[in-house]
């Protein structure tokens, strides 16, 4: 990288990641030789769609697409898991997560965060792209305190923050769908169009889903979320060591039960662990008093 | 040397242009100070431009079409440009980075609807009920304060 040649190249590829319009080198290329005669545009064309395709991952999804692509996933999960219908605990759960979202790393999502309990005793929670968030009667109960519960939401506002539910999204799926959207941009997507993006959407939230319920995501993504966590409740006020309260009651309650957090989460003890250090910078305080009431108040149904 | 200052200087330029941004949630509110406790001074929903005044920490100071003036948080808007598929969008320009990354189009409401068709058995009555759920600024400001958490959600 000594030549001045080079140096320009590089400074044109970082001038281009910049937010402002910027062409691809590949339509740069194309551009340039439909100019010279030397390509016709279909060929172009194709071109263009194949560099397109080349570029697709879960970051192009828009704030929209998300949205949808969540709410489909939180009406499947729904599917298996049924709701607990208790408005006063509901009403909480949303008080609470919605308070402790503000201090995340993105408070506002397409359509907010929403929260809700799900009527199981197995322990579990659901982060739903773009902050639909669906979290056990099971893994409530593991809760000693509103700081304990708040771990638990921040946690999943860690997962939809970071948008790990996109990332489980296979890859090539998004390709096929967001090809055709750019190519097809500008003309109302009918037919074949149509059917392909619809194919791409399921497959996506049978990605998601299946990874919510069965396999789990990656440990490194399940430290990621416990260290947004963290984050959200030491700038929240809330005291971090909490979460760990809360993963030893975990352990204590869920023994070897090996459905929910069991099969799809790093064990309470790892988890634990690897907390140790991003948690001891915290002091541990009292919280004041008025937090235990509301807390009870609202979980009293669960006792 | 030279060419890394050029390369910098560049890149400021083309961050300095940049004035307009677009907003990316659905309901968006411009509020009167820098915090989620600020009054709300109107609303902007998405794909709408604002013109960028200038920023405090993640709160950035726009300005609306209408020439109302306020702030919103950096999370509810982006310098990509929304796209709504609308005329004079060839092919060609469909494919442009910016344009592409905000399509607009594709999974939508008619894709959820025709996913809906083809599954029965998924109930989204739940999903739009949750949807429904939440608090007000007041009740979250009076649940910041009873709890004796901190004041001030949305100025990291």
């Amino acid at each position: 990288m000594n030549t001045p040649l080079l140096k320009l190249a590089g400074c044109a590829v970082a001038v281009c990641l910049l937010p402002a319009g910027c062409a691809t080198v590949a339509q740069v290329g194309t551009l340039a030789g439909e100019a010279a005669g030397v390509i016709t545009s279909e060929q172009a064309a194709s071109i263009n769609r194949t560099a397109v395709a080349a570029e697709k991952t879960f970051q192009d999804i828009t704030p929209e697409q998300e949205h949808y692509i969540g709410r489909s996933v939180a009406a499947t999960v729904l599917a298996t898991y049924k709701p607990y219908d208790q408005a006063a605990l509901n009403q909480y759960l949303n008080v609470l997560g919605q308070t402790l979202a503000q201090y995340s790393e993105k408070p506002e999502t397409f359509g907010g965060y929403h929260f809700l309990a799900l009527e199981t005793d197995e322990v579990n929670a659901f982060a739903a792209p773009g902050g639909l968030i669906l979290v056990s009667r099971g893994l409530i109960r593991c809760c000693r305190s509103e700081d304990a519960l708040a771990a638990v939401l921040a946690h999943e506002i860690g997962h939809v923050q970071n948008q790990h539910g996109l990332r489980a999204i296979k890859r090539g799926r998004l390709t096929s769908a967001l090809t055709v959207l750019a190519v097809e941009a500008g003309k109302n997507l009918a037919g074949d169009g149509l059917a392909e993006v619809t194919k791409a959407f399921e497959g996506s939230i049978t990605d998601i889903s299946s990874t919510l319920m069965n396999s789990g995501y990656s440990r490194a993504l399940e430290q990621d979320a416990d260290a947004a966590a963290v984050q959200i409740l030491s700038r929240a006020g809330y005291d971090p060591h909490a979460l760990i309260d809360m993963l030893a009651q975990m352990k204590s309650r869920m023994g070897a039960d090996a459905r929910g957090f069991g099969k799809t989460h790093p064990s309470p003890d790892v988890r634990i662990q690897s907390l140790g250090p991003l948690v001891a910078a915290s002091p541990a305080g009292a919280a004041p008093a008025r937090r235990q009431p509301r807390f009870e108040a609202a979980v009293a149904g669960l006792r | 040397m030279r060419m890394l200052t050029l390369c910098g200087a560049l890149g400021l330029a083309a961050v300095a242009g940049a004035e307009t941004m677009r907003v990316q949630i659905q309901n968006g509110q411009v509020r009167g100070t820098p915090s989620f406790l600020g009054q709300v001074v109107t609303g902007v929903s998405y794909g709408q431009s604002v013109e960028k005044l200038g920023a405090q920490g993640p709160w950035v100071q726009v300005r609306t079409a209408e020439g109302k003036a306020g702030w919103m948080h950096e999370s509810a808007l982006t310098a990509k440009r929304i796209s709504s598929g609308a005329a004079g969008a060839s092919a060609r320009s469909g494919a442009s980075g910016d344009e592409l990354a905000l399509a607009g189009k594709g999974f939508n409401a008619d894709v959820e609807a025709q996913f809906k068709a083809a599954h029965a058995d998924i109930d989204f009555s739940w999903v739009d009920k949750m949807s429904k759920m939440g608090a007000s600024a007041t009740q979250i400001a009076g649940f910041v304060k009873e709890g004796g958490l901190k004041q001030n959600g949305g100025a990291q």
